[in-house]
C-alpha cells in the first residue's frame, strides 16, 4: 500500500479524496437520510479499500533516483557484494567502467542477518561479521589498484542499494553474485528486482571464487 | 582504536534506512500518533453520542452553528489549495509564489482560527454542560490546537521563505509543513461532518 502522507502532494491529493468521501456521505445523508448516508459510506469505503489493494498490485515500483552522480570527469561506480570481491573480472570490470574517468567506488556489504535477528534488531554481530567481510574486500581491491571505499549496508540487499544511492549516489551500480544454484541473491530474483527500482544501469557480475572463473553479463540499461 | 573513532565525539552515527527520509517518517510518526490521538476523541465522542447520549442530538436546547463552521471548513480546505500552490511555486523556483501561498496559507488558518474562537464566545454551551458540551470542545479545541501548532510551523516556513530560505532543489521546510498542514485539514473534514453534519 502507498503511503498516502509521504510527499506534501499525496497528502493533497489525499485530502481532495477525503473532501469528496464526507462530501458525499453528508449530502445523502441530508438530503435523503440517515441510511441513505451509511451506504454511501459503505460502498465508498469498500470501493476505496479495493481500489487500493488493486492499484497497489498493478502499481509499477517507484524507481529510486541516485541523490547524486558524477559531474565532469568523475564517476562513481557502486559494487554491491557480500563476499564475492575480489574477483579478476570484477576488477577488470570496474577498471573498465572507470576507464578515462576520476573513478569514485563505494563498495557495500550488506549485513545478512537471520529474519529472527533482523527483526528482533539483534544485527551487531551481523554488522561486526559484514565489516570483517568488507575490509577483505577491500584490501583485495586495494591490491588490484582500485581505491575503493566500503561501509557496511542494510541486511535486505535491494535496501542497501537504496541507502548508498541516497547517501553515496551512483552512475552506475555492480552487483556481485556467485554462479547460480549458489546463489541466494539469484534465487530471490535481487538483480531483476535492482533494475525495476534503481533509475540506474545495473551491471552483473558472477563470481564463481571456487573455480576461480568469471563472467560478465551484459549490463542492461534500466 | 581507530583514527576514525578517536575523531567522532558523541553518541555513534545511527544506522539510517533511506525508504522515506528521517525528517519525513519523523513527521509521518507524528501524524500516525496524532491519528491515535484523535482516534481515542472520538471514540468518546461516539460513545456520548451513540451509547450513553440522549435519543436526539444535539440534545435540546442546544444548536450547532452548521453553516459558519461550514464556510470556516470552505476557508480551511482553500488554505489547503494556497499550501500547494506554495510548495509547487518553489518546485518550480518561483520565490514570489512559494512566498504568497504561504502568506495566504497562514492569514486563512489565523481566520479559521479565530472564526473558531468567535464561535466558542457565541455558542451558548460550554464544556460543563454534560457529555455533549465536553465531547464537543474536546474535538473541536483538540483540532483548533492543531491548527495552532501548524500555524506556528508555517510561520516559521514563511519567515525562512522571506529570509531567502528553499530553493526549487531544497524545499523540504516547506514540504513537511505542507504534509502537516494538510493532515490538520483531513482531520478538520472528519470532526466537521461527524460533529455539525451527522
Amino acid at each position: 500500500m502507498i503511503n498516502p502522507l509521504r510527499s506534501e502532494a499525496e497528502a493533497y491529493r489525499f485530502l481532495l479524496l477525503t473532501v469528496g468521501y464526507f462530501a458525499a456521505i453528508a449530502i445523502a445523508t441530508l438530503a435523503i437520510g440517515t441510511w441513505a448516508g451509511v451506504v454511501v459510506f459503505l460502498v465508498l469505503t469498500v470501493a476505496g479499500a479495493v481500489y487500493v489493494v488493486r492499484a497497489s498490485r498493478t502499481e509499477p515500483p517507484r524507481q529510486a533516483v541516485p541523490a547524486r552522480r558524477g559531474r565532469g570527469n568523475e564517476r562513481l561506480i557502486l559494487v554491491i557484494a557480500n563476499e564475492t570481491v575480489g574477483g579478476e573480472r570484477l576488477r577488470d570490470e570496474i577498471l573498465s567502467r572507470s576507464e578515462g574517468y576520476d573513478e569514485q567506488v563505494l563498495v557495500v556489504t550488506p549485513a545478512l542477518n537471520s529474519h529472527l535477528r533482523h527483526w528482533a534488531s539483534d544485527e551487531d554481530n551481523a554488522r561486526v561479521e559484514a565489516q570483517k567481510r568488507l575490509d577483505a574486500s577491500l584490501a583485495r581491491l586495494q591490491a588490484g589498484g582500485i581505491d575503493a571505499k566500503g561501509e557496511v549496508g542494510d541486511a535486505e540487499p535491494l535496501q542497501a542499494m537504496e541507502d548508498a544511492l541516497r547517501l553515496f549516489g551512483a552512475d552506475e551500480i555492480i552487483i556481485s553474485t556467485h554462479p547460480e544454484g549458489r546463489s541466494h541473491w539469484l534465487e530471490k530474483g535481487i538483480v531483476e528486482s535492482a533494475r525495476e527500482r534503481f533509475a540506474v544501469p545495473i551491471t552483473h557480475v558472477v563470481v564463481d571464487l571456487a573455480a576461480e572463473h568469471e563472467e560478465v553479463q551484459d549490463p542492461k540499461p534500466s | 582504536m581507530s583514527a576514525h573513532a578517536e575523531a567522532h565525539h558523541g553518541p555513534p552515527v545511527a544506522n539510517q534506512s533511506s525508504r522515506v527520509d528521517a525528517p519525513t517518517l519523523g513527521m509521518l510518526l507524528f501524524i500516525a500518533s496524532e491519528v491515535m490521538l484523535f482516534g481515542s476523541f472520538f471514540t468518546i465522542y461516539f460513545f456520548a453520542r451513540v451509547v450513553a447520549g440522549p435519543a436526539e442530538w444535539p440534545p435540546p436546547p442546544f444548536e450547532l452553528p452548521v453553516f459558519v463552521a461550514g464556510i470556516n471548513t470552505a476557508i480551511l480546505i482553500t488554505s489547503s489549495f494556497t499550501m500547494h500552490w506554495a510548495l509547487q511555486a518553489i518546485k518550480r523556483g518561483n520565490r514570489a509564489g512559494m512566498q504568497a501561498g504561504l502568506v495566504l496559507t497562514v492569514a486563512l488558518g489565523l481566520t479559521f482560527l479565530l472564526t473558531q474562537i468567535r464561535e466558542y464566545s457565541r455558542v451558548g454551551f460550554s464544556p460543563q454542560d454534560g457529555a455533549f458540551g465536553s465531547t464537543f470542545y474536546g474535538l473541536t479545541g483538540l483540532h483548533g490546537a492543531h491548527v495552532f501548532v501548524g500555524l506556528t510551523i508555517l510561520t516559521f516556513a514563511t519567515i525562512r521563505a522571506f529570509r531567502g530560505h528553499f530553493s526549487a532543489a531544497e524545499h523540504r521546510g516547506v514540504e513537511i509543513s505542507g504534509i502537516y498542514w494538510h493532515f490538520v485539514d483531513v482531520m478538520w473534514i472528519v470532526v466537521y461532518t461527524t460533529v455539525y453534519i451527522l
